[in-house]
């Protein structure tokens, strides 16, 4: 065989999952040993790192996202499996998560209500475009659930996915310093509230702490995405038209 | 490994099949869910070797957002050209909405009970 030109064997290589599989998980665990090495400092998110690394090699090789995205999504698809897993710690804690049904629903509408509707109403007051602020309102839930309420209300789809990860980044990041500030110690509110407004990227880091913790967080992501899912396009409709 | 894999691609499979013959606006793995939640209950207890596998995939979640995360590359003249108002409402209702949750369920438990280290079972 002739030895290929590297630039001939690149446009080989991104057309296969291989590449787009390998560079993700090399890309994740650098930040999983940046936030290791750091001892834990919110900066080095992983996946904040992740995506920072990933988009500066996409764009230094020209390499579009779609062609990227073909072999990483893969890694994306698992998403799926891991929302079904959650139900082992939510079965685990059942009986400390019904002792507190009743706290539980209430801060339930009121923190989904609250992450909502403050977004857009803030995303309108410094002048954002209708497309972002509608593409705002879902970004608390996980991203599939976002994604589709974003279509159903005049968001865009695959703006929501970033909006969804970006908030999912920041709760991660922010919840430990932001609950010390607030003096607010017990796993189970922290966990319900991270996973209420930070979906599945702030249940990971609560899993971190305490196992009751990401129950708890589970459980808030999983309430507020049926909850988003069902009344966010309703109630927009009611107040727009 | 290879067992809970199975069992959690099925119940996702079921949650998809669910969704679309009801109609349902929900994605299919929040179904599969409360059907492997519903199982659970019914059965009553749940395999050591289960949720240690759950335990160790669930504990890498994160890598699961990174693709459709570096997605912000596509979007990155609306995001540069919009930045002040996405961040304003992203940083704020985030912290906002984590505050009021906490405080609601803070007022409504019996005092000292945020205090409680909680169990472990």
């Amino acid at each position: 065989m002739k030895p290929m030109p590297p630039a001939e064997l690149w446009t080989q290589l991104t057309a296969s999952p291989l590449l787009g599989l390998s560079v993700t998980l090399l890309a994740y665990l650098a930040g999983v040993w940046l936030f290791k090495r750091s001892g834990q400092k919110p900066l080095c998110n992983p996946v904040l790192i992740a995506i920072v690394l990933l988009s500066l090699l996409l764009w230094a090789t020209g390499t579009p996202y779609q062609r990227y995205f073909d072999g990483a999504q893969f890694i994306h698809f698992l998403l799926g499996p891991a929302t079904v897993a959650l139900a082992v710690p939510l079965h685990a804690y059942w009986r400390r998560l019904r002792q507190m049904a009743l706290p539980l629903v209430v801060a339930l509408f009121a923190g989904s209500a609250t992450a909502a509707f403050s977004a857009m109403g803030l995303a309108w007051l410094f002048g954002a475009s209708p497309e972002t602020i509608f593409s705002l309102g879902p970004k608390s839930v996980t991203t599939p659930i976002a994604m589709g309420v974003a279509e159903q209300i005049g968001g865009i789809p695959s703006l929501t996915a970033v909006l969804v990860i970006l908030t999912g980044i920041l709760g991660a990041m922010g919840f430990p310093a932001f609950f010390r500030l607030l003096r607010i110690r017990n796993h189970a509110m922290q966990g319900f509230a991270v996973g209420l407004t930070a979906h599945g990227l702030g249940t990971a880091r609560a899993f971190m702490v305490s196992e009751e913790m990401g129950a708890f967080s589970a459980l808030g992501m999983g309430l507020n995405g049926v909850l988003t899912a069902v009344l966010l396009p309703l109630l927009l409709s009611l107040l727009i038209r | 490994m290879l067992n809970t894999l199975t069992l959690l691609l099925l119940y996702q499979l079921g949650g998809e099949l669910f969704v679309r013959l009801l109609g349902l606006p929900v994605p299919g793995p929040v179904v599969g869910m409360t059907l492997l939640f519903l199982t659970l209950l019914a059965r009553g207890h749940v395999s050591h070797e289960t949720r240690e596998h759950v335990g160790s995939f669930l504990q890498h979640m994160s890598l699961f957002f990174v693709p459709a995360g570096v997605g912000v590359m596509v979007h990155l003249q609306r995001v540069a050209s919009e930045w002040l108002p996405i961040a304003a409402a992203l940083v704020i209702s985030t912290f906002a909405g984590m505050a009021v949750t906490a405080w609601v369920i803070k007022a409504m438990l019996p005092k000292g009970a945020d205090h409680a280290p909680g169990e472990h079972t």
